[in-house]
C-alpha cells in the first residue's frame, strides 16, 4: 500500500529541520502551498473587508475565549452535568492512551467492526486511526481531504484542509492506483467517485466519530461545522456517536459561539457560515426516527493543563482552529505541515505542540519561526503567537530540570556554550569600551572576514563591515560642528 | 486530569490589550534629537546613520549620538536569553536622559524600544517608569522626518523606479511601510513599484537566519527573485537587518541589484551642494 507516496517528507520523523530541508526541495508541493495559500489569503479578507468591523470581532472572540478560559472548571463540570442529564455519557483522559482505551471499550461493548470518522484533528492526536487498526476494527476518515490523505497514507498537512498540498492530477492518479478508478483531473467527478464509495461506508458503520469545534455548557450542546455533510452523516448514520475534544473547547452559553462561528469559518475559508452546522445535544430520544442510540464525549487533556497552568502561555488555549495562522505564515507556505512532525502544523503547531509533546520532543519547533508576526495579525482569537513563541525560546534555553519548571522538556536546547556566548553579547553591547575596541578592531580588519561563515554564508556573500563605524563619523562630524 | 489545572488561579487569564489609538504628534519640531544608530548600521552600514543626522540637522535639529549605545538587545531578546537582552537594554537606557526625542534609523530598533522594553522591565517599577518614557518620545527616523519634521522633499534626481522593502516588525509595530511610501511618494521623479508578496517576510528574523538557514534561505530567495522581476533599478529599505539579507543574498547571486537605506536614498535625491559663497 506504501508503496506510491508522492510526498517526499518521511512523516514519521519530528525533525523539523530535516523535514523543511527535504520539502523545500518539493517544487510541486512548494507550488501547490504557495497558490492554495494565496488563495485562501484574499478568501478571507474579502469576507471581512472592513478593518474597524473585523477587528472588533476579534477583540470579541479573544475576550469570550478568556472569559470562558477563565472559569474552565467550572464550565466543563456544567457541561459534564448538563450532558450527562441529556443521555450524553462524557469521559475524561488525561493522556491520549487513555481516550484510545475509552474509544476502544466503547467499540468492544458493541462489538463494533467498522468507524467511520469525520473530521477530527483530537482523534489525529490520538492517533485513533492506528490504535483501532491494531485491535481489529477499521477506522474510515469521510471527509474528503481526510479520505484522500488516508488512502496515501498520510498525515493532514493543514488542519482544516488535510489533502491542501495535493493538486487534482495528484488526487487522480491516486484514485487510479488506489481505487481503480480510470485516471481523471476533473475535481467533481474525483469527488462524486469518493463520495459513492463512502455513502456505502456510512451505512455499515457501527460507530461514528467526530471532534467538536465547541462544547456549550449551559445548554449541553456539541457543535460542529462542516461543509460536506459527512459529519452529519457520521454522527446520525451509526448507532453510536463519539465525539472527542480537548478540554479549552467549552464555552459558557449559545450566544458566545455566534461570534466565534462568525470567525472561525471566515478566517479559515472566507465562508460567511458553512453549509452544514450541527448541534448535538441527546442520542435519539422515544418515538423520533433517526439519530444515534448513543451518544459520547471524550474530554482530553494532554498537555493542555499544563499550558492553562502559566497565564500567558495559557492564551494558546484560545485557539478555535480556523488555521489563518498556517495560511498566512511565510514558513508554513514553504515546508507544508508534514515537515513540521507534529499533528498541528504552522505558527499554532508551533506554540500548542510543545505543551502536547513536551519540548524535548519538539526542540526546534520553538525557533523555525522569522516571528515576522503575519499569524498574530490574522488570529481571529488574539493569540500573541510571536510572543509565544519567544516565550517557548526562553524556557527552551533555560538550564534543564530547574525547580519551578513550567514545561516538560524545559531547556531542551540548553547549552552552556551558547549561555557563555551571550553572556559575551551582554557584556559587548554593555560596556562601552569593550564595544568600541570591538567595532574599531572589526573596522579595521574587516577585509580579514572569512570567506565561510558557516550558516550564514550558505545563503549570503560574507558581510565586510565599513571601513569606520557611525560611531566614529559621528563623533567627527559633530566635533566639527561644535 | 492533573492537579495543576484546577490549581491555576482562573483570574490569571489574559485578555488582549485593546487596540492603540493612532499615534498622536507633537505639532512642532524639537529642536534636539538623540539618534540611536542600531549596532548593524554602526557596522555595516554607517553612511545610513550619516546621512540621517544630515537630513535632521537639515531640518534644524540639532543631533546628539551619545557614543556609549550599542545594540537594542534584540538578537538576544528573541532568541529567549531575556537577562542578557535586559542587561543590555539597562545600559541603552541610561543614555537616554534627557527629554529629546530618538530617533532610530531601523524600525524593528524602534519597536523594541517601544514596545518590548515594557515586557523586559515588568517587574522592577522604577525601570518601567523610565522604559515608557522613552517608549514614548521614541521614532523610526521615517515617521519622524514625516509626522514631526513634517519634511517637504525637493526631488533633484534622475527618473528611478524604486522598490520598497519593509520589515515585518517595523510595519506592524511602527506602520514604517506608510510613512516610507509617503516620504518616497514626494520625491517627483521616483515611482515605487509594487513587487510580489511586498508585505511577506525577507527570511531574516536576526538569529533565525542561521538557526535555520534552509528555511531562511528559501524565503530570501523568492524575496530577492520578487525584487528583481518588479523592474525596480533600485531597492530602498528602512531597516538593515533586511538590507544585510537582501544584498547578502543580492552579492551571493552576483546580482546588481542592491538595496540602499531610504536615509541614504532621501538624502542623495534631496541634497544639493551648495555654491560655495564669495
Amino acid at each position: 500500500m506504501n508503496s506510491q507516496r508522492i510526498h517526499a517528507v518521511d512523516i514519521t520523523s519530528r525533525n523539523l529541520k530535516a523535514n523543511a530541508r527535504l520539502s523545500l526541495k518539493d517544487q510541486q508541493l512548494r507550488h501547490n502551498m504557495r497558490s492554495a495559500m494565496d488563495s485562501l489569503i484574499s478568501k478571507r479578507i474579502i469576507s471581512m473587508p472592513d478593518e474597524d468591523e473585523r477587528e472588533n470581532l476579534r477583540e470579541l472572540g479573544n475576550k469570550v475565549r478568556a472569559s470562558a478560559l477563565s472559569q474552565l472548571p467550572d464550565l466543563l463540570e456544567r457541561l459534564e452535568a448538563n450532558l450527562t442529564q441529556q443521555g450524553i455519557q462524557v469521559h475524561w483522559a488525561s493522556t491520549t492512551a487513555e481516550a484510545n482505551e475509552i474509544v476502544l471499550k466503547i467499540a468492544q461493548a458493541r462489538n463494533a467492526k467498522q468507524v467511520i470518522k469525520g473530521k477530527s484533528m483530537v482523534s489525529e492526536e490520538m492517533a485513533m486511526n492506528e490504535y483501532l487498526t491494531e485491535h481489529g476494527i477499521e477506522a474510515l476518515e469521510s471527509d474528503m481531504g481526510e479520505y484522500i490523505i488516508q488512502l496515501d497514507n498520510e498525515k493532514p498537512t493543514h488542519i482544516i484542509m488535510p489533502a491542501i498540498h495535493k493538486n487534482a492530477e495528484q488526487v487522480g492518479r491516486l484514485f487510479e492506483h488506489r481505487l481503480a478508478i480510470p485516471y481523471t483531473d476533473d475535481v467533481d467527478s474525483l469527488i462524486q467517485s469518493a463520495r459513492s464509495i463512502l455513502r456505502e461506508k456510512f451505512f455499515h458503520a457501527d460507530i461514528g466519530i467526530s471532534g467538536v469545534n465547541f462544547a456549550v455548557a449551559e445548554t449541553g450542546t456539541l457543535l460542529l461545522v462542516e461543509n460536506e455533510g459527512n459529519g452529519r452523516m457520521s454522527t446520525t448514520v451509526p448507532p453510536v456517536h463519539i465525539a472527542v475534544t480537548g478540554i479549552e473547547k467549552v464555552v459558557a452559553n449559545l450566544q458566545d459561539t455566534v461570534p466565534l462561528l462568525s470567525l472561525l469559518t471566515r478566517s479559515a475559508l472566507g465562508q460567511g457560515i458553512t453549509t452544514y452546522v450541527n448541534m448535538i445535544s441527546a442520542p435519539r430520544q422515544p418515538g423520533e426516527l433517526d439519530g444515534p442510540e448513543e451518544v459520547h464525549l471524550v474530554l482530553l487533556d494532554n498537555g493542555r493543563s499544563q499550558a492553562f497552568a502559566d497565564s500567558e502561555l495559557r492564551q494558546t488555549l484560545n485557539c478555535i482552529r480556523c488555521g489563518a495562522c498556517m495560511n498566512h505564515c511565510p514558513v508554513y507556505t514553504r515546508i507544508g505541515g508534514q515537515a513540521y512532525g507534529t499533528v498541528y502544523p504552522g505558527p499554532i503547531g508551533k506554540i500548542i505542540s510543545p505543551h502536547l509533546l513536551g519540548l524535548e520532543n519538539t526542540p526546534d519547533h520553538p525557533s523555525a519561526s522569522s516571528l515576522c508576526g503575519a499569524c498574530g495579525e490574522v488570529c481571529p482569537v488574539k493569540i500573541p503567537i510571536p510572543a509565544l513563541l519567544r516565550r517557548l525560546r526562553e524556557e527552551n534555553v533555560k538550564p534543564p530540570q530547574q525547580p519551578g519548571q513550567v514545561m516538560d522538556g524545559q531547556g531542551s536546547r540548553y547549552s552552556s556554550k551558547e549561555r557563555l556566548l551571550w553572556k559575551g553579547w551582554q557584556y559587548f553591547n554593555s560596556l562601552p569600551w569593550l564595544y568600541k575596541t570591538g567595532t574599531f578592531m572589526a573596522t579595521r580588519f574587516g577585509g580579514l572576514t572569512p570567506k565561510n561563515l558557516g550558516p550564514w554564508t550558505q545563503n549570503h556573500s560574507a558581510p565586510k563591515p565599513a571601513t569606520r563605524s557611525l560611531h566614529e563619523l559621528a563623533k567627527q562630524h559633530l566635533e566639527k560642528k561644535s | 486530569m492533573s492537579n495543576q489545572f484546577y490549581n491555576a488561579a482562573p483570574q490569571e487569564t489574559r485578555v488582549a490589550p485593546p487596540r492603540k489609538p493612532a499615534r498622536t504628534y507633537p505639532a512642532n519640531k524639537p529642536a534636539q534629537v538623540y539618534l540611536f544608530g542600531t549596532c548593524v548600521v554602526d557596522l555595516f552600514f554607517p553612511e545610513a546613520g550619516m546621512d540621517a543626522i544630515y537630513l535632521l540637522e537639515r531640518e534644524g535639529i540639532a543631533v546628539d549620538f551619545p557614543q556609549g549605545q550599542s545594540c537594542c538587545g534584540q538578537p538576544a531578546y528573541t532568541s529567549g536569553y531575556t537577562d542578557q537582552a535586559r542587561e543590555v537594554a539597562r545600559s541603552q537606557l541610561k543614555l537616554f536622559a534627557n527629554d529629546w526625542p530618538v530617533v532610530v534609523t531601523s524600525g524593528s530598533c524602534a519597536g523594541m524600544f517601544r514596545e518590548h522594553y515594557p515586557d523586559l522591565f515588568k517587574d522592577e517599577p522604577e525601570m518601567l517608569a523610565q522604559v515608557q518614557n522613552l517608549a514614548a518620545r521614541t521614532y523610526e527616523l521615517a515617521e519622524f522626518l514625516l509626522h514631526v519634521c513634517k519634511v517637504q522633499l525637493a526631488d533633484h534626481g534622475a527618473p528611478l523606479q524604486v522598490a520598497l522593502h519593509t520589515s515585518c516588525s517595523a510595519r506592524r509595530e511602527m506602520n514604517t511601510h506608510l510613512h516610507a511610501r509617503a516620504l518616497l511618494g514626494q520625491l517627483a521623479q521616483v515611482e515605487r513599484v509594487e513587487h510580489d508578496h511586498e508585505s511577506e517576510c525577507c527570511g531574516f528574523g536576526g538569529t533565525f537566519s542561521v538557526r535555520m538557514p534552509d528555511i531562511s534561505g528559501a524565503m530570501v530567495a523568492d524575496k530577492t527573485q520578487s525584487l528583481l522581476a518588479s523592474g525596480a533599478q533600485q531597492v530602498v529599505s528602512a531597516d538593515c537587518g533586511c538590507l544585510l539579507n537582501i544584498n547578502g543574498a543580492f552579492e551571493k547571486q552576483n546580482n546588481p541589484l542592491l538595496g540602499q537605506h531610504l536615509a541614504s536614498f532621501l538624502w542623495q535625491r534631496t541634497h544639493v551642494e551648495q555654491e560655495p559663497s564669495l
